[in-house]
């Protein structure tokens, strides 16, 4: 039964058993994969959607766009939250991983089931974008690739749980959880909502699409469709959030300011997050603005309330660290002593910002009831997501990786000024991507959508200049995206292949012991974080009311 | 650390810094200020979905398109017609692959019941350069009060992707003085 192969790790002197350690390298290698696939097809979207470019035909344009979402959106976040969850949960609580077996069993369904969709898409007859909205069909294999894939991610969801009892169990720890095996805890279980929601409108359009259903109403299936939808981005910033606090506690020797409100924080997002289909439906008809107004709030933004708990107390932990290290010299010194040379630290830090700055604000006002008007369905809301799914989960997840390589692959990083630059390339060129994108969006530019100019269209509707011009520019940022993306697969399947083994070395770069007690007699307090905190809200705050002007200037609706 | 079980076992009890009080205090407060703000605009603001919709086939929506064309068309423009309704009607505008049927000209701050629908996928209503985006089903009867505010010749671009002609879906709404 219990699997008593292990090793100790030399930095934190946890054991890591062989079967955790080689899940965890199987689902972030083929994570990676899916990243280089799909990261490709965004830039083709990208560069048919730069006018002066326009790569694809039509109909090639909707197959990579369709490809695009679902390789990244789906494939290459889920894998790697699996090797998340067995990381946060076998390698930190020092335990072995419950059912290794099903753990490869999950991990060989949702490789078939990516490999399906992929197929049924690259066939030419799936085109139906990363929603699939209803009644336009797909291949029936293309929903079934689907299901296969969600229930290999519920297999590892439940690896994870049966470790956390494994662990309680065989006492491998003192105490509680620690905080960042809380958040994967807290992922993996928006993560059961969402894959039953997926089940719910997913098998009946399976059954649909074989002809035995005669009909799937298109309101009811985006409704369940985004309680799995926007559902699985809770996933992510569970996850990454997590992340962020574990990176900070690797590389920096950070404390949470306080277990009790970064707890509280997290267990905002299980009560309140799944409410959030609501944001996808605002436009619709059928619907009362009372559900809408309650939903779209995550009742009365208590879930926004945790993100924005988060966005103190993570970079609060870190200001704490520093200064408890003698990095005191006025608000900032702390920061600009900051390891800015580790891609762990520069792209977890990266996320941390623009995941507030770019892709938080502009979540909340997008999803207020009624300025959904002027944003709905246009470019804007791609803008959105790369800042959230892109700036906020992938930057943070390669940040993981940059700790992972050496923890669990146990090499040294190859090209090591390449990994330098890597973070901040990736970072300013998705950061274009977003910014322009919701600049071209409050222009009226459509999503999804080949060609704005209209050339073959009966009637034509010119869009002003500018918006050709910014959508230009995304394809100029999507292509220094790329080329970061590009950097960041070289170097890690290059450290891989090729990086010295560490063995029992210690591991530089790395501090692995607690500097800041958050509460003790000497505690550092942390003025420069609350001067950040401080100009994230006066920004959230115009920015809402600016929008609000914006929708007054619109023509009365009633 | 936070990769580590809390060194303090009972940390549940543990004081909370004063800074990260203030700021739960002041996000909650932010929140309910912003959640206040979406049934305001219910009250005060002019625009604003009423939600008002019904069940309908397409057969029968497409039926009282043909009715009110019949009855208030005006011209045609490369074979659609275009209709100018009187201010108060109800006026019909159909989504289809890949066309917006018929073209319809308004008058300048008057109001009219604009009912929208599809004949067949799911389409999205993008009325520009205003900038107002709605959800199209079929099946449903989407009915929005509408008074414009300015006059000229605007476009209704298709913004839900409904296929390959998905972006030829271009139509035109016209608002006289």
């Amino acid at each position: 039964m219990s699997d008593f192969n292990h090793r100790v790790c030399p930095a934190t002197g946890l054991r890591i058993h062989k079967s955790a350690e080689n899940l965890i390298k199987a689902n972030a290698f083929v994570s990676i994969v899916f990243l280089a696939v799909g990261g490709l097809f965004g830039l083709l979207v990208a560069l048919t959607r730069w006018p002066g470019v326009h790569l694809l035909p039509a109909d090639w344009f909707y197959l990579a766009l369709t490809a695009h979402g679902l390789d990244v959106l789906l494939v290459w976040i889920i894998f790697f939250e699996i090797a998340v969850m067995y990381f946060a949960s076998a390698v930190l609580l020092n335990s072995r991983l419950a059912t290794p077996r099903w753990a490869w069993a999950g991990f060989v369904l949702m490789i078939i089931g990516a490999a399906t969709t992929n197929v049924a898409v690259l066939q030419g007859n799936s085109s139906v974008m990363f929603t699939s909205y209803v009644p336009m069909q797909a291949a029936p294999h293309f929903y079934l690739g689907l299901i296969l894939f969600a229930v290999g991610a519920l297999i590892g969801c439940f690896v994870f749980f049966g470790t956390l009892v494994v662990a309680k169990d065989e006492k491998t720890y003192k105490g509680s959880i620690p905080l960042v095996t809380f958040g994967a805890m807290v992922a993996a279980i928006i993560a059961v909502f969402t894959i039953a929601s997926g089940a719910i409108v997913l098998i009946p359009t399976f059954l649909w699409s074989l002809g035995l259903i005669g009909n799937i109403d298109s309101l009811m299936y985006r409704t369940v469709w985004w309680a799995m939808g926007h559902s699985s981005q809770q996933i992510n910033v569970a996850a990454h959030v997590s992340i962020w606090y574990m990176v900070a506690a690797v590389v920096l020797g950070a404390r949470p300011l306080s277990e009790k409100v970064s707890r509280g924080a997290f267990l905002l997002y299980i009560l309140f997050l799944q409410l959030a289909s609501a944001h996808h439906l605002l436009a619709d008809p059928g619907l009362s603005s009372e559900w809408k107004i309650f939903n779209t709030s995550y009742a009365m933004y208590l879930a926004v309330l945790g993100s924005m708990i988060h966005g103190m107390t993570v970079p609060g932990s870190i200001e704490a660290a520093q200064r408890a290290r003698g990095f005191t010299s006025g608000l900032f010194g702390w920061l600009r002593n900051a390891p800015w040379g580790n891609p762990a630290f520069s792209a977890m830090f990266i996320s941390l910002v623009t995941f507030g700055f770019l892709g938080g604000i502009s979540g909340v006002v997008m999803g207020v009831e009624q300025i959904n008007l002027i944003i709905h369905n246009t470019i804007y809301v791609p803008g959105h997501f790369h800042a959230t799914v892109v700036l906020g989960t992938t930057l943070a997840f390669m940040a993981a990786t940059y700790l992972l390589i050496p923890l669990i692959f146990q090499r040294e990083l190859i090209m090591k000024k390449v990994a330098m630059w890597q973070p901040y390339l990736f970072g300013i060129g998705v950061t274009g991507i977003s910014v322009f994108m919701m600049g071209a969006g409050t222009l009226g530019v459509p999503r999804r959508h080949w060609d704005i100019s209209g050339a073959d269209s009966m009637f034509k509707f010119d869009f002003p200049g500018a918006a050709y011009l910014m959508m230009g520019l995304n394809g100029m940022f999507a292509i220094l995206a790329t080329l970061g993306g590009i950097m960041f697969v070289v170097v890690v399947v290059g450290s891989l292949l090729f990086g010295k083994r560490t063995g029992d070395k210690p591991l530089e770069g790395l501090t692995m012991t607690t500097v800041a007690e958050f509460g003790d007699a000497e505690h550092p307090k942390i003025p420069g974080t609350i001067v950040l905190v401080g100009v994230f809200f006066v920004s959230f705050i115009l920015y809402y009311f600016v929008n609000w002007k914006y929708l007054a200037e619109v023509w009365p609706l009633r | 650390m936070a990769i580590s079980p809390p060194p303090q076992r009972i940390w549940w009890n543990l004081p909370v810094a004063r800074s990260e009080i203030i700021w739960v205090i002041v996000a909650f407060t932010w929140g309910l200020v912003m959640f206040s703000a979406m049934v305001y605009w219910h009250m005060e603001g002019e625009q604003n979905l009423s939600n008002e919709a019904y069940r309908i086939t397409p057969e029968a929506f497409a039926e009282k398109t043909n009715a009110m064309v019949e009855q208030y068309q005006v011209r045609e423009e490369s074979g659609i017609p275009v209709v100018h309704p009187p201010p108060g009607s109800d006026v019909y505008l159909i989504a289809r692959l890949w066309q917006w049927w018929p073209i319809i000209e308004f008058e300048k701050g008057q109001s009219y019941r604009l009912h929208l629908s599809s004949m067949d996928w799911l389409h999205g209503f993008s009325l520009q350069p205003v900038n107002i985006n709605l959800e199209i089903h079929p099946g449903y009867d989407m009915v929005i009060t509408v008074t414009p505010s300015e006059s000229g010749e605007f476009g209704v671009i298709c913004n839900e992707f409904c296929g390959i002609g998905h972006h030829n879906m271009i139509g035109k709404i016209y608002v006289t003085e």
